[in-house]
């Protein structure tokens, strides 16, 4: 088993997610519309999408954006929201140890949820060139920083957001991130959910303000981590 | 930290290295030692717990129009699967509730 990476095969890994790209444009608009709603200017939240193309961190990082900015709070909220990507990067690292490590991190840094599902199904099928991964992820900054770019300039011109709901889609977006995410809704998330939602509630009322994030992600954490194994990998 | 231009750039890059190095982390780490599933545990209900943590406040201290527009989104995903639309479903029960109330 080996790997490379080249530009015919980073094109064709474009194509492919040429398609999806399309459902990212419209995430990125409604990125661009919630950002300038919470008081970031233009060019923050253009910036903000070309550096950090993480779209649920960077949706969570709105509701942190005030008169202040909770420096540590923000620091632990995108760590937390984005350390999924450690489990997402370890497992193509079979498959990425074969690249120079110039190539394997600049693969790596394109590396978000889709182009990783097409990337770890490739490698499962013993295909040899990365591109899909770094071409795909090329399609998915390109459709995401234009997204916001649109969702920039519609939203700039809206002076009475609530009227039109748009206030709310930071939390709608975050809602449809946790019910449809990666991990298919298993029952056994419930318990972890639900100790970090109190724990929220809790930290929110008893707590210095935007201590509820980085609580509510231990506690629920934890409670996963004490968790039973699942049934189906009891026999790893 | 007060928000001035030269903060908010500041606190943009932080949350970009913050997550270029979860992305080329995971990499990094099993060159040394595999992730075990007692961590991988940890990981996975945390990524969903930190974002409850930030859903739950919104919905106690946001008015109706947005209780019941999560609530439309989160009956929307139940049913539909589709992101887009139950975001969309969110803001406009969101918009109808106070455009009624």
């Amino acid at each position: 088993m080996s790997a490379k990476l080249d530009a015919k095969g980073t094109l064709w890994g474009f194509k492919r997610m040429a398609p999806l790209s399309l459902f990212v444009v419209a995430f990125g608009l409604a990125f661009g519309v919630a950002a300038i709603q919470h008081g970031l200017s233009s060019w923050e939240t253009l910036l903000m999408s070309s550096l950090v193309f993480a779209g649920t961190a960077q949706f969570a990082a709105l509701e942190l954006w005030g008169p202040t900015i909770p420096l540590t709070a923000l620091i632990a909220t995108t760590f937390a929201i984005n350390a999924r990507h450690l489990l997402m990067g370890a497992s193509l690292y079979p498959w990425l140890r074969h690249l120079p490590s110039g190539q394997r991190y600049a693969c790596l840094g394109m590396m978000s949820d889709s182009n990783w599902a097409m990337a770890a199904a490739d490698h499962q099928r013993g295909e040899t060139n990365v591109g899909v991964l770094f071409g795909g992820g090329i399609a998915l900054w390109l459709s995401w920083v234009l997204g916001t770019l649109l969702g920039v300039a519609f939203g700039s011109g809206i002076s009475q957001p609530e009227r039109f709901g748009l206030d709310v889609i930071m939390g709608c977006f975050l809602l449809s991130m946790l019910v449809g995410g990666k991990n298919k809704p298993s029952l056994t998330m419930l318990l972890p959910w639900g100790v970090a939602g109190v724990a929220a509630l809790l930290a929110l009322y008893y707590l210095p303000p935007n201590a509820h994030v980085i609580v509510g992600a231990l506690a629920g954490g934890l409670a996963g981590m004490l968790l039973p194994q699942a049934n189906q990998q009891k026999g790893q | 930290m007060p928000l001035t231009p030269a903060t908010a750039l500041l606190a943009i890059v932080i949350m970009a290295l913050v997550t270029f190095t979860t992305r080329i982390g995971g990499s990094i780490i099993m060159s040394r030692i595999p992730i075990g599933p007692k961590v991988e545990r940890f990981i996975n209900a945390m990524a969903g717990s930190v974002l409850v943590a930030v859903i739950v406040p919104l919905a106690a201290q946001g008015d109706w129009g947005a209780r019941l527009g999560l609530l439309a989104t989160l009956g929307a995903m139940l049913i539909l699967h589709k992101p887009l639309v139950a975001i969309a479903a969110g803001m406009a029960t969101a918009a109808l509730w106070r455009l009624l109330s």
